[in-house]
C-alpha cells in the first residue's frame, strides 16, 4: 500500500450483517447552520464525506459559452443502525441554488428531509423551502437550530415567517446533543406516515 | 502508481472507468448497500481501485461510504460497482428496487428503533 492510502481505513466500518434495507433522509440547509453538526450527533459513525461533481446551468447567459458548468458539492453523511435490519443515512446537502438539481436526484427514494434554519438568518430559507416544495415532493420537517446567540422568537412565529402549512412540522433543536436530533428524526418520521405515498406496505 | 494523482480530475477519473460516467444498472444511490462475494475471485485484469474497493466491501457499506473511503466521486464509483456486481465479486445487499419508497410498515420499523436511540 502507498502512503496515500494510510490516511484511511483498511476497512469500512461495516454494518451488521443483518441488516439488508437503507432508507435516507437528507438534511438540507445554508451554510453553517448545523447539517454536520446535527448529522454527527446521531451518527453511529463519524461523519463521513463525499463528493459529487455535478453539471450545473450558469446564471446569466453568455451566447458564446456553453451555459453549463461543472461544480464539485461536498455532502457530509452519517448513518444509524435503527432495527437489526434497516440502516438509516443521513446525507448532508448544501441549500444554494446550484446544487437545486443535486437534491432532487438525491430526494429520490427519500423518505423526507429536515430543513435546517437559523433564525439569525431567516431570510436564507425562503429559497430552500420554495425549491423543496417544489421540486421534489417529499415530506420536510423545518429544524430550528437554536445557537447561544438565536433570538428567542415563539415557533409560531417563525411558522408564519415562513409561511409553512399547517401541518408541516416545526421543532427546536441543539444540533449537538443526540436527543435533541434524534427527536427531529422522530418528528420527521412520523410524519411522514401521513403521506399516502408511504402508506404502501411493501416488506 | 499513485491514485491519489486521479483524484479531483475528472478526465484521468473516467479513464478508470473506460470513459463512462453512467454505470450499467441505474438502480444505484448513494445508501444503496454493497458487499463482496467472498467465494468469487477478483478477475486477473481488474484495476488496482477495484480490488480495493471488493476489499472494502467485505463487510455491508452504502455506495456513499465506499466512495468516501476511496475519496473518489459517488457517481464514479456507481460505475465501478456496477461492473463488479457484473462480474459477480459483488452483490446488491439492499433489497428494494429503484424508485420504490419505503412502506408504511418499514416507515414504522424506524420510528421504534429511533425511539430507542
Amino acid at each position: 500500500m502507498d502512503s496515500a492510502s494510510s490516511d484511511r481505513p483498511a476497512t469500512g466500518q461495516h454494518l451488521a450483517p443483518t441488516v439488508a434495507r437503507s432508507v435516507k433522509v437528507l438534511v438540507v440547509g445554508a451554510f453553517g447552520v448545523g447539517k454536520t453538526t446535527l448529522i454527527g450527533a446521531v451518527s453511529e459513525i463519524d461523519p463521513l464525506r463525499t463528493e459529487e461533481r455535478i453539471t450545473t446551468a450558469s446564471v446569466g447567459i453568455d451566447p458564446g459559452q456553453p451555459n453549463k458548468e461543472t461544480t464539485t458539492v461536498a455532502m457530509d453523511f452519517g448513518r444509524i443502525t435503527v432495527t437489526d435490519d434497516i440502516a438509516l443515512y443521513l446525507f448532508g446537502t448544501p441549500g444554494q441554488r446550484r446544487f437545486w438539481d443535486l437534491w432532487a436526484g438525491l430526494a429520490d427514494g427519500a423518505v423526507g428531509a429536515l430543513v435546517m434554519i437559523d433564525t439569525r438568518h431567516l431570510e436564507d430559507s425562503f429559497e430552500v423551502l420554495d425549491q423543496l416544495e417544489l421540486r421534489t415532493k417529499i415530506p420536510f420537517a423545518v429544524v430550528v437550530n437554536q445557537f447561544p446567540d438565536s433570538p428567542n422568537y415563539p415557533l409560531e412565529r417563525v411558522r408564519a415567517a415562513l409561511d409553512l402549512l399547517p401541518e408541516t412540522p416545526i421543532v427546536e433543536c441543539d444540533a449537538r446533543d443526540r436527543q435533541s436530533a434524534v427527536l427531529t428524526l422522530i418528528t420527521l418520521v412520523e410524519h411522514a406516515m401521513t403521506f399516502p405515498v408511504f402508506q404502501k406496505v411493501n416488506a | 502508481m499513485d491514485t491519489e494523482e486521479y483524484r479531483d480530475h475528472p478526465v484521468r477519473s473516467y479513464v478508470l472507468t473506460s470513459g463512462r460516467a453512467h454505470p450499467s444498472r441505474n438502480t444505484l444511490r448513494p445508501e444503496t448497500l454493497v458487499r463482496a462475494v467472498e467465494s468469487r475471485p477478483v478477475l486477473s485484469t481488474a484495476s488496482r481501485l477495484e480490488r480495493e474497493l471488493v476489499e472494502l466491501c467485505r463487510g455491508t457499506l452504502a455506495l456513499a461510504e465506499v466512495a468516501a473511503y476511496l475519496q473518489l466521486p459517488v457517481s464514479l464509483v456507481a460505475v465501478m460497482v456496477s461492473d463488479l456486481v457484473d462480474t459477480g465479486n459483488l452483490t446488491i445487499r439492499s433489497n428494494h428496487q429503484a424508485h420504490v419508497l419505503p412502506g408504511k410498515d418499514i416507515l414504522e420499523k424506524i420510528l421504534d428503533g429511533l425511539r430507542k436511540l
